[in-house]
């Protein structure tokens, strides 16, 4: 029956991914290190995305503050622009949009590589040289994309509030400053922090499952491409599934 | 007088011994996956200072049985001793001080394309923490590299390589350990003929100057005639025929006929 098939190629999948976390989970904090790895990786995840994320993200805020102009002017509350696209921003759209293009720019050059040197005896090769290629290419690069995640994320929103300013001053005008105090008065504690936090969770999964695709690639070339393509479509679902999560977990401690 | 006889005897015998005592021994070993049976009770003993030639068909199990050698695969059962070290019950940290003794050579090359030449070289040397001088480092790169006549492509990225190229980077790379026993994974395979033999000559060179011991998996008959002293035939799983390359070729056995035709 093709439902029983795909059901247990589901399971398979969540099982496989979940032996890899906990595999992650025993193996990153113990000997030997891989310092100058992990942050070779850090240097090359952060570093290759930061054009992309910053572009998406300058175009997402001056995009949806001019889309929301005409409904606000229609309310005649204009001035709250900058509140609401804040909020917007600092709480989802930011995070989210980020953690995406990373998923499409990080999770799957990670997927490509790994596969790659999965299906070229790499890894193998890696491990005949006295190296212990889990530590070495994946707690390195989950990690580096757990740590780098974040910092794109507060460059992306810092960068979208700039495109939103931008968006307001089209039409009526509002001084830098002035724009700056409405985001943040609009801003409280628990609107940063828990989005803040979230991101971590978005890193992780990105570089677990591209980790965890190339890891897993089967051989031949078409393999390396598959291991690419799932690594951004599941990792793409997590971070929704995770962003879902986090929102049930704020609400019911109350931080909403 | 007398005495100073059975001394020599006995440092006769001992050097005797020491030449026949096997540097890699397999014995009786299984590895399936799933429901398929790939070896199925192998035996193999590699002498010191000899090239062996392991025959088999595409899909027979080479692969799995030198990975098995090498601690990549865990066979289901059987023994294997390198150096005289069961490689099957080892922790990580000794399997590794053997690991350090052995040279693989993939039949991919498994060169790092993300790494340059050099830096290719220096990983088994960095990894296995046996130097960190960057002169000494420096000077066993250069001295591998000459070994397959290269030197120039030191700074080169592998994706700059030709394929017999990159197949003797991936030597150096090996031999860059001074190992004692090199396994070779289809050295030949996917190279042009004159390419294959320049590479088997030069196998037997390094086999000349550093006086390793040799496994060679290959279905090459080039391969075969020129660098086997001894070829067993693995077919079926098990080993179906050993001999030299003159006795199994007159062989009556058509199974052991198909490989020289
Ligand atoms: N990691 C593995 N998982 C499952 N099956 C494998 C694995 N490695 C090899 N095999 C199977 O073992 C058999 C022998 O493979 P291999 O040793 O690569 O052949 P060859 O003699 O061409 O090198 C093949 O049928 C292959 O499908
Ligand atoms: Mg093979």
């Amino acid at each position: 029956m093709p439902v029983s098939t795909s059901t247990k190629n589901l399971l398979n999948e969540v099982g496989g991914i979940s032996s890899f976390a906990g595999r992650f989970f025993s193996q990153w904090y113990k000997p030997r290190y891989e310092i100058a790895e992990f942050f070779r990786q850090c240097y090359v995840i952060g570093y290759k995305s930061l054009p992309l994320v910053g572009l998406t993200g300058f175009i997402m805020g001056l995009v949806l503050t001019m889309q929301l102009r005409p409904t606000m002017v229609d309310y005649g509350v204009e001035s709250q622009i900058p509140a609401i696209v804040g909020i917007a921003i600092i709480r989802e759209i930011g995070p989210v949009l980020t953690a995406l293009i990373f998923a499409g720019k990080i999770g799957s050059s990670i997927g490509a590589e790994l596969g790659s040197m999965k299906v070229t005896e790499q890894i193998d090769a890696m491990e005949v040289s006295g190296t212990n290629p889990f530590k070495y290419l994946v707690v390195s690069r989950v990690l580096a994309a757990t740590c780098m995640l974040p910092v794109l994320t507060v460059m992306s929103d810092a960068i979208s509030l700039y495109g939103s300013y931008l968006g307001v001053n089209i039409r009526g005008t509002t001084s830098f400053s002035l724009f700056w105090i409405q985001v943040f008065e609009s801003l409280d504690f628990y609107d940063v922090i828990p989005a803040f936090i979230k991101t971590y969770f978005f890193g992780f999964a990105v570089g677990l499952i591209g980790c965890y695709k190339g890891y897993f690639s089967s051989k031949g070339t078409e393999g390396v491409g598959r291991s690419a393509n799932s690594a951004v479509v599941v990792s793409s679902i997590l971070i929704f599934i995770i962003d879902l999560l986090a929102v049930q977990i704020t609400d019911v401690l109350g931080y909403n | 007088m007398s005495n100073t006889i059975l001394k020599k005897e006995n440092i006769d015998t001992i050097e005797t011994q020491k030449k026949t005592e096997p540097v890699l021994m397999v014995s009786h070993l299984y590895k399936s996956f799933g429901d398929n049976k790939v070896l199925i009770d192998f035996n193999l003993k590699l002498n010191k200072g000899e090239n062996v030639v392991v025959l088999g068909k595409s899909g027979s199990g080479k692969s799995v049985l030198i990975k098995c050698i090498i601690g990549l695969l865990l066979p289901d059962e059987g023994e294997i001793h390198v150096l005289g070290e069961n490689v099957v019950e080892q922790t990580s940290s000794s399997l590794d001080k053997i690991r350090a003794k052995i040279g693989f050579l993939f039949q991919s090359n498994a060169l790092y394309d993300s790494m340059t030449v050099r830096e290719n070289l220096e990983f088994p040397l960095r990894r296995h923490w046996i130097k960190n001088n960057p002169d000494e480092v420096n000077q066993l790169v250069q001295q591998a590299l000459e070994d397959v006549g290269l030197g120039y492509t030191i700074d080169m990225m592998p994706v700059e390589l030709s394929g017999g190229m990159r197949k003797r980077i991936a030597l150096a790379r090996t031999l860059i350990l001074k190992p004692e026993i090199i396994l070779y994974d289809e050295p030949t395979t996917g190279l042009d003929p004159i390419t294959g033999k320049e590479i088997i000559r030069l196998m037997i060179h390094i086999k000349e100057k550093y006086n390793t011991s040799s496994l060679i998996i290959s279905h090459d008959m080039n391969c075969v005639k020129l660098a086997a002293d001894r070829i067993i035939i693995l077919l079926e799983g098990k080993c179906y025929a050993e001999g030299d390359y003159e006795t199994l070729r007159k062989d009556k056995d058509a199974k052991v006929i198909q490989f020289f035709e």
